[in-house]
């Protein structure tokens, strides 16, 4: 049996294609839920760090920081504080999805023109109608942005998931590993790959829908 | 309206951007703030709808002192256009004209028909221009519908920071006229910033003059114009400018204010006798309403005495005259083309109200580039 036959065999089998599916949802549920925990709490800090101009240096820098560790030793980490499972691998991924989310939100909103902002305060808007009525809708964009690029990265990274047994779609690929086998592989492998793309083309479609007429490119 | 009391604004870095401003503009008034940069005339702008905040000193607005008042309230009851524009980009010009009163809570009924009330009035079609974005106007639309956001809200006071700055000299000069004509139907408190002193001129009904945070000057345009105070007003309103102004001062200004007079009925020895005693070469014949009949000059007498007996009979039938109102130097090209020596002035009734002589033209020549120069009128044509 050479080894087109052994991927073929693999690729057919019912029991991997079931793999699939399960594993595909357990994947989408370990990348949405830290990307939309990252946006509740990086979009905020964010304009809070545009407020209190100091903090955003060091800031930025300690979220910088936590980017740059390497994902293994990171997920390694968590397990002797938080055990195994989905919530060490959440966590981690959490930490992960913060900075495109900050970064993006504190340029975008930095990058709203000076003139629009003193022309709403010499309007009379409060500072909240300023933040809600014009800097976030301008900033609309960049933020999103920001979430899709977090949203494609965490995808990837949580196929990592399955080395502290949360599951998704990294476990076929981790068979794969284990058994040599380039069918495992693919049957992981490739649906990440989808999801990552399907994300980023749905949320830039959701981009542009959300986008007033005016600001739009 | 707006009533500055001994107002300081320092900034942290200590530098004293107003210096004890004392200032008072009224209802209705469209008071220029003008200077060269860092004059402290923006940070003074701003300061009324306290995007700045005075250091020392107070400011009312309505009588009230705007420290006591909520900002936020404050800003919402003062038009302001800044020279960016600042258009919302997201918003279409609906939403950007309606924006002050819908913070203010007008419901949607009322807001867009002010809309539609504001965008006729500097000539956009609503139904064309309210729901497009501000980014499909042009610079100058762009910056009527700013105009146009500032009043949304009917307010009494209007302040705008060199608010056609960026546009380009036409545009800029169509939009001066509008807000002229705007001003005129309207009648606010506009306090308006800029450094452009043909906008000034054109624009205000008072130019206040700064320089290094303090008032150099507070007048008219006429004022500046033709009394500045020092050099520094002088060498900023230019030259030129002055002795265009000059030009075109009126002829009342120049004119001698009683010329001698006599009814046509008067004997030539008579009226001979009244130039004599006046040291003057002519006498403007009138009517007993001092209505003007003509001129009689003393050559005139001279060649006629002996077939003429009164001035009635000597005098040249329609002589030429100019209106009260007119500028001296038209005045002194139609005496030129139409080598005169005097020319009556008068009213819209034809009453005669002054001379203008040759010597007019001297004292004209003596006011121009003599900024504190303003000589009399001078005999009635002594030197002719």
């Amino acid at each position: 049996m050479n080894e087109w036959e052994r991927v073929l065999r693999v690729l057919t089998d019912p029991a991997v294609h079931r793999a699939v599916w399960v594993q595909t949802g357990q994947h989408i549920y370990l990348s949405v839920v830290p990307v939309l925990a990252a946006a509740l709490v990086a979009v905020p800090l964010g304009v809070f760090l545009t407020r209190a101009r100091r903090l955003a240096e060091p800031v930025m820098n300690l979220v910088g920081v936590l980017q740059t560790l390497p994902s293994l030793a990171l997920l390694a980490f968590m397990i002797p504080l938080l055990g195994i499972g989905r919530l060490p691998a959440m966590t981690a991924l959490f930490l992960y999805a913060l900075l495109p989310i900050l970064r993006n939100t504190y340029a975008g909103l930095r990058a709203v023109d000076p003139a629009l902002i003193e022309a709403g305060r010499g309007m009379g808007m409060t500072s909240w109608q300023l933040l809600f009525l014009v800097e976030l809708p301008l900033a609309f964009r960049v933020i999103m942005s920001g979430i899709r690029v977090a949203t494609v990265l965490i995808i990837g990274w949580a196929t990592l998931a399955a080395y502290v047994g949360a599951g998704g779609l990294g476990d076929l690929i981790l068979t794969g590993f284990a058994t040599v086998s380039a069918g495992h592989i693919i049957a992981g492998g490739v649906p990440v790959t989808l999801l990552a793309i399907l994300a980023d083309w749905a949320l830039g479609r959701l981009e542009r829908a959300v986008t007033p007429r005016g600001i739009r490119v | 309206m707006i009533r500055f009391e001994e107002v300081t604004k320092e900034y942290p870095d200590g530098t004293r951007a107003v210096k004890n401003l004392n200032l008072e503009i009224r209802k209705g008034e469209f008071v220029c703030l003008i200077g060269p940069s860092g004059c402290g005339k923006t940070t003074t702008l701003k300061m009324v709808n306290r995007l700045v905040e005075p250091t020392r000193g107070t400011i009312y607005v309505d009588g009230q002192d705007i420290m006591k008042v909520d900002p936020v309230h404050l800003r919402r009851r003062i038009g302001y256009v800044i020279q960016q524009i600042g258009l919302f980009p997201h918003m279409t010009i609906e939403e950007n004209i309606a924006l002050v009163p819908r913070l203010l809570g007008w419901d949607r009924e009322r807001c867009r028909r002010r809309v539609e009330e504001l965008l006729p009035l500097v000539g956009l079609d609503p139904d064309q221009y309210r729901h497009r974005y501000p980014r499909e106007l042009s610079g100058g639309q762009q910056q009527r519908v700013g105009v146009l956001r500032a009043l949304a809200a009917e307010p009494d006071l209007i302040l705008m920071d060199e608010p056609f700055g960026a546009l380009d000299p036409i545009t800029r000069e169509a939009l001066q006229d509008e807000l002229k004509k705007l001003q005129a139907k309207l009648h606010k408190t506009i306090l308006f910033v800029t450094h452009d002193m043909d906008e000034a001129l054109k624009l205000a009904d008072r130019i206040v003059l700064m320089k290094d945070g303090e008032v150099v000057q507070d007048g008219s345009p006429e004022d500046l114009l033709r009394h500045p105070a020092n050099d520094f007003v002088a060498a900023f309103i230019g030259r030129e400018r002055m002795a265009q102004a000059v030009g075109a001062t009126p002829v009342e200004e120049l004119m001698i204010r009683r010329p001698v007079t006599a009814g046509p009925s008067k004997g030539l020895a008579e009226a001979v006798q009244l130039m004599r005693q006046k040291r003057v070469d002519s006498v403007v014949v009138v009517d007993e309403d001092n209505r003007l009949l003509g001129v009689v000059t003393a050559r005139q007498i001279q060649q006629h005495r002996d077939r003429a007996r009164t001035l009635g009979e000597i005098m040249s039938g329609e002589p030429a005259c100019v209106e009260v109102g007119a500028p001296v130097t038209e005045a002194l090209q139609r005496m030129f083309v139409e080598r005169l020596d005097h020319l009556p002035v008068v009213d819209r009734e034809r009453r005669l109200v002054g001379l203008i002589t040759r010597t007019t033209l001297v004292d004209l020549l003596s006011r121009e580039g003599w900024p504190n120069g303003s000589p009399g009128g001078s005999g009635q044509g002594v030197s002719a």
